[in-house]
This record gives structure tokens, C-alpha cells and sequence, in this order.
């Protein structure tokens, strides 16, 4: 039995002036996955989660969330409706608090603020924040800002979670708590579309990977199949480099 | 801290039995423009959505409720209202077009700056409303008109208008409308994933600020008794009310009336050390230097830094 | 040069609808409006210069323009210097000013929130109005110059010679400016840093200095423009708003940080003012302005050719 579509996308389409960033993307999620996009630098991965959390909107195509077409609505609303983003580079509210910024997100989902304040703390709790809960957003270091970022659009109980490169900038052990928290956010209920570079974390989280070149897909399917893929490799790297290394 | 702030409470309401008149009147200004700045600050200072035009909120307060009780003897007790309401008017319209066009920063700035010299103008050509010579209202003392003999109610008045304008800044600030007009002054885009509806709220912001100004308004037209479109419109007004929350703290409770109780004292010093006949602008070029002053040395303002000083 | 002939009787056949009066009045306009256009260019370029350079919107622009006329208007009555010659000394004057401004007040605040910036030369606008007010009284002063008073006649329309020549003069300077930007070792470095203040960094430009230099020059060709306009409009410290609103009502239009969309912007708008004037009230003729701002700014913020300043 397979799960409920969550997300479908259907010859979604977005260009700037002459530039096609997206070229008739069809994407399908169901509820519970976990799936990477990958591809390299300019393939229109950021562009698609513009598209996806309303930030942009499309040229040409549909977007249903939940089945219901979420086309031209803006973004808070959005994320009303359960999609929440985290952005590639940080956006913390650097004068709040920390506490104060989780709250922005807890609040979309308990208007009443003391209740909103209690949410943030557990979710600030729950990723390891609380001995910063009361300095302001700006003083943290960049781990610290991830986790904040993430914090912040998990209070907003999303049922899909867009992630846009969460790993830049990290170290290995970073990477690697980054990971498991994501694991745990996941079995928690939460479906999650991550964007990364970083192909060990992409390899180990996702249950089938997308792979996007000059904003259509190349491929898709398990990691162990798209990470064989020549086509993979060729996009990523160029056409010479998969003329010589053989496929495994 | 809290202590002191409950001090002040309470030696306020008896000040005027205690100082002369001189100081009373500077009082009741301090409390004035603090209320203000207080307004200001909804919009300005937490939202973070700078206007540099308020004076035509005050303006249109001013001239509604003073026209309404000279011309059809509406009482200004409720006229205050009526100018608040259609002040309100003014604030969405700049609002609406402001940030439904994506206005933002030095933009915003320019509109509000362009409609409040464009009130101005008008009202300058308007000769039913006095023109450029300006509206004048005779003195009757009847309390039931807002007027009255004793300057002691003015300063009560004054008093309850700042007091009443904080504790609702006060009770805002902790609940979802604060949080959320504090997060959108540092980043708009990132509120919108949040799930918050910026434009709504920057609306509220405005209105809220905007009514209040224009209540403020019926004050002034009472108090002054002679409306001047340069004076009630003018630039020099929306700088005082700008930087009462800045130098005392934009975007905090306290921070307008700390603001406006460094200020009224260091203009009215410019003014007398200044003298000129006809020429009341040297508190400005003070109020200039202490805006780039600010800016370099404590942008937060005034009263976070006079807290923190405190605590220690 | 011929003197006054009466318009009527230059004999121009009347169009369809306007009688000659107006037709020439209408041309008298146009053609006051392009002369004057020539001054108000180099305003904004001014403006343009700073604002494409340091992203810094200079709300005391407007006011550094009186100064250049106060300053003119010094070496007119004190030293007897025409403003058609005095204009270099305003220029390296306001250069003195907008380097130090720059150096001293707004380089310290590069990295803080945007408002700051903008509260910071609101300050700047403040001192400089009321330090005016304060030294040369509130009373409107104009420069006597010896050319303001001859006109020539082309038709039935006249040429102050003085607007011709603040016309001739400030094109001159924008030429010479762009100039500077495109061939000397400075003028490449600011116009690098406006385009990449990282990249700049990177090949070892002083970025303080280039930027300090660009605030400098912006505001020199505000200096000059004061200079080269004393002569024919009046002018009081409170004129310093109204040129500031004209300087972003040009810049807007034109597009922030293309100096071209200024030098058009100029023109177009000092002709759109000329036309205000001849139809309406004096006392509307600022809030034709105003309006158009209002309009510029909510349906024209990328401007003619300028890139959208976020």
C-alpha cells in the first residue's frame, strides 16, 4: 500500500528574462519520504523551493500540496497550510532573542502567546539550544544558526520540511549531529525535502534521491541506483570526466 | 530598575503641587511628545518601518477635531475621536500604497515625507480652513470643549495620554501582534515562512500608530489653540517625534519617554541659549547632532543602555 | 542681442486650440526647462554617484546644494567672485564635506541595519538646514551675477544667457565626470567598488578611501550645481527639502545607480516643473512634485534604466 501523495509538482515551469531556471519540473512526494535534490551549482534547485513556498511563482505548471493547489499563495500562508522552509543562508532575527525567534514560528500554530513560548522551549529543548534561549539570535555561532533556523520552521509543526542546504559551512562532526537530529525530526512525523551538497548526508537520508540539471530532472530513484548513474556524474562533473571513469 | 519606574509613577501625579508652573508646563510636554513618540514607536520603532511624516496624522488630528468644534460644535472630547478615526484613514491609505508596492527602507521614508508635505500644501490653500495664515480657535475655557483655565489638567491629561499609550505598547509587545511587528523589523522574508502575514500586520501597525497620532492631534489643537500648516505639518514635527523613540530606544516600552524627557529639556535649552527673534530653530541643529550622535555611539538608544547600566 | 519685442508680435500663426501666447509660453517652458534640466542632472548624478557607490541615500543631498549656494552667494557679496567662475570652489567646498561626511560619520555604520543609515543623514540634513538658518537668516537671498541680466532672442523665445550658460557648464562637468569614472585609476576604482565592494577588497583597493572619494565627488557636483543655480532661483535653507525631493524624484525615475537614467531623469523632470509652473499656482507648483514622487515611487522604483535597489 503506498502512502498519500504529499507534494506533486507537474511541468512546473519558472524563467528569469532569457534564463530557464526551471524547465518543466514534475516532482511527486508521498507522505513520510525523505528526498534529495541534488545537482550542481545553477540547476535550479533554490529556484524550486521558491516555487514550492510561494516565494516565487511559477511561469507555467501546478504545485499541490496535500491535494489542494497552493499556485499564488503567498508564503505565510503557505506555511500555514504545513510547508515550511529554511533558507540556504541564515536568516536569523539577530535582534530577538532566541527564544523570541522559535516563538515567530510556534505562533503560527498557537496564537495565544504564552502558549507559543512553551512550544518554542521545548523545541528549543529538543535541539539542544536551551542554555541560549534568552541571548540574542545574532550572538550565535553558525551551527548554533542552523539549529535555529531549523528550530524555527519545526515550531511551526510543517508535515513537509523544506531544507535548502542545511550542511553548508559545518564540520564532519557537525554534519553528523545535523544528521541524526534530522533522522529524529523525520521519525517524528515530518516528511522532508532537503536540498545538499553534502552527498554522505544525502546518501544517508533520503529514501530516494532527485537529481536536477539546468532545471529539469536528470534522474531519480534510490540513492545506491542515482549515485552509479553516469548521467549523475556527468552532470556533476562534465561530460570528459564521465567518458573516463568507468561505471562501477 | 522597577523600583525607580514605580517611584516616578508616583511622584508624577503629585508633581503639580510640588514645582511651578514653568516646570509644569515643560512636564506636560515632556508627557506629550512622549505620547507621541510612543505612537511612533508601534510603527516606527517595532515594526521597524520608519516614517518621517507622522506630523500629518497629528495635522489631520488637529485640524478635524478643531474644525468639527468651531464650525458645528462638536464637543472635542469626541472629536479627538473623529480625528484619530480619520487620521486612521490617512495612515492605511499610506500604509496600503506603501507596502503593497514593496516599499521599503528610504522608499517608505520618501512616501511618508512626500504626503506630509503634500497635507501641508493643501491645507496652506484650503481658506476655509485658514489657509497658510492658519486656523485659530478662541479660548473659552469650557472644560467640555477640552479647554480649561488651570494648565494643571493639561499636564494630567498629558499624563494619562503617556501612560495610557505605554502600558498599551506594554501589553502589545508580550503578545503575538509585538513579537511578530519585532521579527518583521529584522527580516520580512523570513517572517512569511514563518507563517506571518507581514502586510497584515505592518497595516495594523500603521493604523494603530496612525489613530493614535491623530488623537494627539486634538490635544495639540487644544492646547495651542492656533493651527499653522507649516507648524502642525511641517518637518520640524515629525522630527520631534521621531526622535524622542530613537534617542530613548526605538522598539522598546520605555523608550520614547526616556527619549522625550532628555529631549524637551535640551530643546528648551537650545531655545534660550539660542535667542533670536523669530527664529526657534537652534534646538534642531541639536536634535540633528544628537540623531548622528546616537546613530555612532548608541544605536540601541538611550534607555538599553541606561538598563543594562543598571543591572550591573 | 535684441531686446523685448513683444511675444504677440514675433508673429507665430496660432495652432489649433492655443492661441500664440500660449504656444509660446509652452515653448518658453520647454526650453527653460531643458537649460535648467542641465543643473538638475548633475544634482542627481551627484546623488547617484553616492547612492551607487555606497548604497547610502543622501537625505542631505538637497541641503548641500543650499550650502553651495550660500557659498556662492558669500563670494558674490564678500569677494565679489562671479558664481560662474566661484563654482570650482563650491565644488572642492562640498568635496571637503561629503569626504569627511563620509569618512567620519558614515563609514562607522557600514554594517548596521539600513534605518540607521537612514536616520544618520536625516541628522546630517538637520545640522545643515538649521546651521544655514542659523547663519544667513530665513530670509529668500538670490546671487547677483553680471550674465544673469542679459537674455538673447531666438524667435519669439529668450535665452537667459545665465541659464545657458549653467546649462553649458554643468554638462561640461558631467562630461567631465564620466570622464573621470572611465579613464583615470580612481574613477575605475569607484565604479569597481560599486559593483563588487568584495571583489574591490580582494585586488587590494582602499575601499574607505574610494568610497570617502566617491561621497566627495557626488557632493562636489551638488556644490557646483548650487553655484550655478544661485543666480537664478531664490533661495532659503528650507529650499534644501525641495531640491532633495526633485533629486529623488530624477534619481528614481532615471533608475538608482545609472548615471545616464540621472542625466535623462534631469532633463525630464526639470521640463515636467517648467511645464507645472506655467499651468498652475505657483504655491502647487511643489505639490506637483511631491505627487510625482509618490507616483515615481510606487510605480517606478526599478526606474528607465537603473537596477532595483533592494
Amino acid at each position: 500500500m503506498t502512502a498519500p501523495t504529499l507534494l506533486e509538482t507537474r511541468g512546473l515551469v519558472k524563467h528569469f528574462g532569457g534564463v530557464q531556471a526551471v524547465a518543466g519540473l514534475d516532482l511527486t512526494m508521498a507522505e513520510g519520504e525523505v528526498l534529495g535534490l541534488i545537482g550542481p551549482n545553477g540547476a535550479g534547485k533554490t529556484t524550486v523551493f521558491n516555487l514550492l513556498s510561494g516565494f516565487l511563482s511559477p511561469n507555467s505548471g501546478s504545485i499541490h500540496f496535500r491535494g489542494r493547489s497552493v499556485r499564488g499563495l503567498k508564503p505565510h500562508a503557505i506555511c500555514r497550510l504545513g510547508l515550511a522552509r529554511t533558507f540556504q543562508i541564515v536568516r536569523p532575527f539577530a535582534r530577538l532573542s532566541v527564544l523570541d525567534n522559535v516563538m515567530v514560528g510556534a505562533l503560527a500554530r498557537h496564537p495565544e502567546a504564552p502558549r507559543a513560548r512553551e512550544r518554542a522551549r521545548a523545541v528549543i529543548e529538543g535541539l539542544g539550544l536551551g542554555p541560549k534561549a534568552s541571548q540574542p539570535a545574532g550572538g550565535l555561532t553558525l551551527p548554533e544558526r542552523k539549529r535555529l533556523e531549523l528550530a524555527r520552521a519545526l515550531a511551526t509543526e510543517p508535515t513537509l520540511l523544506l531544507l535548502d542546504e542545511v550542511m553548508a559551512g559545518l564540520n564532519a562532526t557537525e554534519i553528523a549531529t545535523l544528521v541524526a537530529l534530522i533522522g529524529e525530526i523525520h521519525r517524528g512525523g515530518v516528511s522532508i525535502l532537503l536540498i545538499e551538497h553534502n552527498m554522505r548526508a544525502v546518501m544517508a537520508l533520503s529514501h530516494r534521491i532527485v537529481v536536477l540539471n539546468f532545471g529539469e530532472t536528470v534522474t531519480e530513484g534510490p540513492p545506491a541506483v542515482v549515485a552509479n548513474d553516469p548521467r549523475v556524474v556527468e552532470a556533476y562533473l562534465g561530460e570528459d570526466y564521465a567518458a573516463a571513469s568507468p561505471p562501477r | 530598575m522597577a523600583v525607580a519606574a514605580l517611584l516616578v509613577l508616583v511622584a508624577l501625579p503629585l508633581a503639580p503641587t510640588l514645582v511651578g508652573s514653568y516646570v509644569v508646563t515643560l512636564l506636560t510636554l515632556i508627557f506629550f511628545y512622549g505620547y507621541l513618540g510612543q505612537a511612533w514607536n508601534i510603527v516606527g520603532g517595532y515594526a521597524g518601518q520608519l516614517s518621517a511624516g507622522h506630523a500629518a496624522f497629528l495635522g489631520i488630528g488637529a485640524y478635524a477635531c478643531a474644525v468639527l468644534a468651531v464650525e458645528k460644535g462638536l464637543t472635542p472630547w469626541i472629536g479627538m475621536f473623529v480625528g484619530g478615526a480619520l487620521a486612521a484613514v490617512l495612515g492605511t491609505l499610506i500604509g496600503f500604497l506603501g507596502f503593497r508596492f514593496g516599499l521599503r527602507g528610504f522608499y517608505f521614508v520618501l512616501l511618508t515625507v512626500a504626503f506630509a508635505e503634500i497635507c501641508r500644501i493643501v491645507a496652506s490653500n484650503v481658506d476655509a480652513i485658514g489657509g497658510a495664515v492658519g486656523y485659530y480657535i478662541t479660548f473659552t475655557g469650557d472644560p467640555r470643549q477640552f479647554q480649561f483655565q488651570d494648565a494643571r489638567a493639561y499636564y494630567y491629561i498629558a499624563l494619562v495620554l503617556m501612560l495610557g499609550a505605554t502600558g498599551l505598547v506594554a501589553w502589545l509587545e508580550r503578545r503575538r501582534f509585538g513579537v511578530y511587528l519585532s521579527a518583521i523589523r529584522e527580516d520580512e522574508g523570513a517572517c512569511e515562512a514563518l507563517g506571518v502575514d507581514t502586510f497584515r500586520y505592518k497595516m495594523l501597525a500603521m493604523m494603530l500608530s496612525s489613530f493614535l497620532t491623530g488623537i494627539g492631534g486634538a490635544f495639540y489643537a487644544f492646547y495651542v489653540f492656533s493651527l499653522q500648516p507649516a507648524s502642525v505639518f511641517g518637518i520640524p514635527l515629525s522630527v520631534e517625534i521621531i526622535i524622542r523613540a530613537v534617542v530613548g530606544g526605538a522598539g522598546t516600552v520605555a523608550g520614547p519617554i526616556v527619549g522625550s524627557f532628555i529631549l524637551s529639556p535640551l530643546a528648551e535649552l537650545a531655545r534660550h541659549y539660542f535667542a533670536q527673534s523669530g527664529w526657534h530653530g537652534a534646538h534642531l541643529i541639536v536634535y540633528g547632532a544628537l540623531l548622528i550622535a546616537v546613530v555612532l555611539f548608541l544605536p540601541e538608544g538611550a534607555y538599553p543602555r541606561l538598563a543594562r547600566l543598571l543591572r550591573r | 542681442m535684441a531686446q523685448g519685442r513683444g511675444r504677440a508680435e514675433a508673429g507665430l500663426p496660432a495652432p489649433q486650440g492655443l492661441t500664440a501666447i500660449d504656444a509660446t509660453l509652452v515653448a518658453q517652458a520647454l526650453l527653460n526647462g531643458v537649460l535648467f534640466g542641465g543643473v538638475f542632472s548633475l544634482m542627481a548624478v551627484g546623488l547617484t554617484l553616492i547612492f551607487g557607490v555606497m548604497r547610502v541615500v543622501n537625505f542631505a543631498h538637497g541641503d548641500m546644494m543650499v550650502w553651495g549656494m550660500y557659498l556662492a552667494w558669500l563670494m558674490a557679496t564678500r569677494a565679489g567672485v562671479d558664481p560662474y567662475l566661484g563654482f570650482v570652489l563650491c565644488a572642492a567646498a562640498l568635496f571637503v564635506l561629503g569626504f569627511l561626511v563620509q569618512r567620519l560619520l558614515v563609514q562607522r555604520i557600514v554594517d548596521a541595519p539600513h534605518e540607521m543609515q537612514i536616520l544618520l543623514m536625516l541628522g546630517v540634513a538637520l545640522v545643515l538646514e538649521n546651521t544655514a538658518l542659523l547663519l544667513f537668516g530665513p530670509e529668500p537671498q538670490r546671487v547677483r551675477s553680471v550674465l544673469a541680466r542679459s537674455t538673447l532672442w531666438l524667435g519669439p523665445v529668450f535665452v537667459d544667457v545665465a541659464r545657458l550658460i549653467a546649462f553649458g557648464v554643468a554638462a561640461l562637468l558631467t562630461l567631465a565626470l564620466s570622464l573621470f569614472l572611465f579613464r583615470t585609476d580612481l574613477g575605475r576604482s569607484i565604479r569597481a567598488a560599486a559593483d563588487n565592494t568584495y571583489g574591490a577588497l580582494v585586488i587590494g583597493t582602499d575601499v574607505q578611501r574610494v568610497y570617502a572619494a566617491a561621497f566627495g565627488v557626488g557632493a562636489a557636483c551638488v556644490g557646483a550645481a548650487g553655484a550655478l543655480v544661485s543666480p537664478l532661483l531664490p533661495f532659503s535653507p528650507p529650499t534644501g527639502l525641495q531640491l532633495s525631493v526633485a533629486s529623488f524624484n530624477i534619481v528614481i525615475i532615471g533608475g538608482m545607480g545609472s548615471l545616464l537614467g540621472a542625466f535623462v531623469g534631469g532633463l525630464l523632470v526639470a521640463v515636467a516643473e517648467s511645464l507645472g509652473a506655467v499651468f498652475l499656482k505657483p504655491s502647487l507648483k511643489e505639490l506637483v512634485s511631491f505627487s510625482l514622487l509618490v507616483l515615481i515611487l510606487l510605480f517606478r522604483p526599478a526606474g528607465l534604466f537603473g537596477r532595483r535597489a533592494s
